[in-house]
């Protein structure tokens, strides 16, 4: 997966926790926390779709990782280019 | 209705949830999203642990819906379904009533704002400090302080204030001012944020809801399946014995009480010593009495409010609260919007209670004590509905011996563990693997959404230790 194709799955993930919210504007740069209502349940939704659609494990210890949107895709494209 | 007993279940699974309280309901319902196979077992012959209901006449009687905070809309629709969650509505009325002050709020941050600062003459940066502080408080920078400390802090000398406060939380978690300020902060942020909800259709309709999507996403869903035995094969959990069958699988979420599961259920030799005896001192949280009211059919209630916490005694108390002689009660109002289409009104009410008060009275002496118990509810409810004795045509009273019976809870507890079962709870699956509990401790992890909340948080865990 290109970091654009993670960008989008990792949009179309929040998407569906958070469906009344728009996603259209997100700045990369600004914390997730900042822009959405997104809860420490919500990120643990998060990190559960990961797995089930990507396989990809997010240990607790890097939770702080998915603070914006652009240290997400920083933090999972090792873990899913070769997706 | 779901099956009972276990005839039938396949022979191994991802996941075996014990116990369908709100937190194994939650849990099951988010692991078979995830794509795991879950056998949920249940003892009692109806899901929902302490969310549940009962029928007597024509009447149904609602054990523990009034109320839980907003956040319930969120957990619901986002764990469970959207007609689920558009059936939750906001509790409007609730009442104190108390040598101290009578009331009527909606209980939440902007009327208690109002109330604080005007009625009980607090400076505003007084109030707005404690509401900033209090919503600030989370579980990983707990400071120690115990919540008659925090309270002593922002409200000296003021046991009116503490009252206000408090009342309502002892009431749903059974908290005191000993325990830990934080297991007080979050759970009141949680109401304050925007006041009392419940839900419509009653306690019957919601279970029967979850149940439906439980099947819908492919859960077995057993009753009467009474687990004797966790297996432990000295390296890993590996399944249960429930009902006499052996039944294996990958993990094992126990929604049982929190020492039933390590020290009754499982396998001796999976606990290490110092596991074992940090469990064993766990303490158990207080129980319930509750005497159920159901009017005549034809005849209504006025309305006096959804949520009335009524008290005789001077000051709060919560050595008080929990005496059998009862001076604290709380009354919920059952409307007939609650059940559209049925023209039905009931009464609930409730008080904290110590097992150990209700436990060794002869047979004879416990039927009277329940007597004199609902006789003397009908007496304070006279204030609120003076022709309630010749309206009512049902009533009944609960003990704790009662909730231990339907719920095989340690001491019939109402409210799980105290704070420090916590910590044994979250720990649980580094000290066996394979192994995790959900349901009420410390209170925080307690009432309907923390006990939804902790089963998705659980499902986590367990789905990350089945691995990808």
């Amino acid at each position: 997966m290109t970091k654009e194709d993670i960008s989008q799955a990792v949009i179309d993930i929040i998407q569906e926790i958070l469906p009344d919210e728009d996603m259209g504007g997100l700045d990369q740069e600004k914390p997730l926390r900042d822009q959405l209502e997104l809860d420490s349940m919500d990120f643990l939704d998060i990190v559960m779709e990961l797995r089930k659609r990507y396989s990809v494990e997010v240990p607790e210890k890097d939770y702080m990782e998915l603070n914006t949107l652009q240290s997400t895709v920083q933090y999972l494209q090792p873990k899913m280019e070769s997706l | 209705m779901a099956v009972r007993g276990v005839k039938g279940v396949k022979d191994k699974y991802d996941c075996i949830v014990i116990g369908a309280g709100l937190g194994g309901l939650t849990c099951a319902n988010r692991l078979a999203r995830a794509g795991r196979s879950v056998l949920l077992l249940e003892q009692h012959s109806q899901l929902g642990g302490l969310a549940t209901w009962f029928r007597r006449k024509n009447h149904i009687f609602d054990v523990a819906l009034h109320g839980f905070p907003v956040g319930m809309i969120k957990t619901v629709r986002k764990y469970w379904s959207k007609d689920i969650s558009g059936r939750i509505v906001q509790l409007k009325g609730i009442r104190f009533d108390n040598p101290q002050f009578q009331l009527q709020t909606t209980y939440d941050k902007v009327d208690f704002i109002k109330l604080l600062t005007g009625r009980f003459k607090v400076d505003q940066q007084t109030v707005d400090n404690f509401f900033a502080h209090v919503r600030a408080m989370n579980f990983y920078d707990d400071d120690g302080r115990t919540v008659g400390e925090l309270f002593e802090e922002f409200f000296p000398g003021r046991d009116d204030i503490v009252r206000l406060l408090m009342e309502p939380i002892t009431y749903a978690n059974g908290s005191t001012l000993n325990d830990p300020a934080i297991s007080y902060g979050i759970v009141f942020s949680n109401f304050m944020s925007k006041g009392v909800f419940t839900f419509i259709g009653g306690t019957d309709l919601f279970i029967n809801m979850l149940e439906e999507e439980l099947v819908k996403n492919g859960v077995d869903v057993r009753t009467k399946a009474l687990v004797e035995r966790i297996i432990y094969d000295g390296d890993k959990i590996t399944g249960v014995v429930v009902n006499g069958e052996t039944i294996r699988a990958g993990s094992v979420v126990s929604n049982a009480n929190l020492k039933t599961t390590l020290l009754d259920l499982l396998d001796d030799g999976a606990l290490s010593g110092k596991f074992r005896s940090e469990t064993e001192a766990v303490r158990i949280n207080n129980s319930s009495s509750q005497v159920y009211i159901g009017i005549k059919e034809g005849e209504k209630i006025e309305p006096i409010g959804d949520l009335l916490f009524t008290s005789v005694a001077e000051k709060f108390d919560t050595a008080k609260m929990l005496s059998k002689d009862v001076t604290s009660r709380t009354f919920s109002v059952y409307y007939p919007e609650l059940r559209p289409g049925q023209d039905k009104y009931t009464i609930v009410s409730s008080s904290n209670s110590r097992y150990e008060d209700w436990a060794d009275l002869s047979e004879e002496q416990y039927q009277a004590d329940k007597k004199a118990l609902a006789e003397d509810t009908l007496d304070r409810l006279e204030k609120y509905v003076p022709n309630i004795r010749s309206i009512h045509d049902h009533l009944e009273v609960a003990t704790p011996r009662t909730f231990k019976r339907y719920t095989l809870h340690v001491d019939g507890s109402s409210f799980g563990t105290k704070f420090e079962g916590l910590p044994i709870s979250q720990d649980l699956h580094k000290e066996v693997a394979g192994l995790f509990h959900t349901g009420s401790v410390a209170i925080i992890m307690s009432g309907w959404l923390g006990a939804a909340n902790y089963g998705v948080i659980v499902a986590n865990e367990v789905d990350r230790y089945l691995g990808v």
